[in-house]
């Protein structure tokens, strides 16, 4: 039987104890689980989460309602194709940092787009101070591209102030 | 020659310590060709240990000759009592394992190890391992003690300080 989820996104100041309300309230009403991601960004705990059990978008809803409003979080829903066990392994690890500036994004990704490579995973992050904030990015993805390959494309975007580091990922399977 | 069953998490089994092998015999010899076929099937593995197929002495398999791109590495090894007897550097890496389908994450292990065993037939062994193979050898001797790398992944915002692990010797149980 094919599983019906639902994936859930939701905003809040952050402070203790949301994830408990949250996972709480759904496990009340029998919703499980699958893949989230839960951060802080900048000062917001935001969290995505696949869940499934749910009789429909309204009853997931109505179970989450109490908490979203004790929690001061706001609540997205959307019903989603796909489901677990379609992980996929990467192989390519990009990292760029350097001073922030408006683009860095926008430039190492087109090229990764233009190569046809696939992200799994980005983090960026702005660390430093607000004199001088420094932009941070962690790129995991997929490719059957060389390194050399995508090291080469990606020369264009490294500056003096921002560097580019392009490393395979072999993963170790024992 | 037989293929042997991989246990998979949650198989409580999978965290026993296993015990030093004292008779290098035939039998030992049938249960490393089988041990063999077994990593040769499961997908991409590059190291098996025993203990994953239910046999809790210890006995490891890896060869790290056959990466996409090639990395320092010994050959086909089978690694029999092997101890990891000096540690040096600390880096980050991405794992997977056959008892754990459908997971990699990224596990800090030593770069470079100094590792004594015996071979199969019980003549003792020494080798240098660095980076991929050094982390083959560290990923599989934690299956001798019980422990699964999911049991040591960070996070991937975890940067590599947690470098304790290691300078306390690497079979910390504990996170």
């Amino acid at each position: 039987m094919k599983t019906t989820w639902f994936m859930l996104t939701m905003i809040g100041k952050d402070k203790p104890g949301m994830v408990a309300a949250i996972s709480g309230a759904l496990a009340d009403h029998g919703v499980t689980l699958g893949e989230t991601s839960m951060l802080r960004l900048g000062g917001n705990f935001t969290v995505m989460m696949m869940v499934s059990g749910a009789a429909d978008e309204q009853a997931l809803r109505e179970s989450l309602a109490p908490i979203l409003e004790s929690q001061g979080m706001c609540l997205h829903v959307d019903p989603i194709e796909g489901g677990l066990h379609k992980h996929v392994i990467p192989n390519v690890h990009v990292t760029v940092s350097g001073a922030d500036r408006p683009g860095i994004v926008s430039q190492v990704t087109a090229v990764l787009a233009e190569m046809g490579i696939n992200i799994l995973d980005l983090e960026s992050d702005v660390a430093g101070t607000e004199d001088k904030p420094i932009y941070i990015m962690q790129i995991t993805a997929v490719s059957t591209l060389d390194i050399e390959a995508i090291e080469t494309a990606l020369s264009s975007v490294r500056e003096s102030d921002v560097s580019v580091s392009v490393s395979a990922i072999e993963t170790y399977i024992g | 020659m037989a293929l042997l069953e991989i246990l998979q998490l949650p198989d409580e089994r999978l965290k026993q310590v296993s015990e030093p092998v004292e008779a290098f015999d035939d039998e030992l010899l049938a249960f490393i060709a089988d041990l063999e076929e077994t990593r040769q099937n499961g997908p991409a593995a590059v190291g098996i240990a025993a203990p994953q197929v239910g046999v809790f002495k210890r006995v490891v398999i890896i060869d790290c000759s056959t990466t996409r791109k090639p990395v320092p590495n010994h050959g086909y090894m089978v690694l029999v009592n092997p101890e990891i007897t000096k540690w040096n550097g600390f880096e980050k890496g991405r794992e997977g394992c056959l008892s754990v389908p459908d997971y990699t994450g990224n596990v800090i292990r030593a770069t470079k190890i100094t590792l004594t065993a015996k071979d199969p037939h019980g003549e003792p062994l020494q080798f240098e391992m660095e980076g991929y193979e050094a982390r083959a050898a560290q990923h599989e001797i934690d299956h001798l003690d019980g422990m699964l790398f999911v049991d040591r992944v960070v996070s991937r915002r975890t940067d590599l300080f947690k470098r304790k692990v290691y300078q306390d010797g690497g079979k910390e149980k504990k996170s």
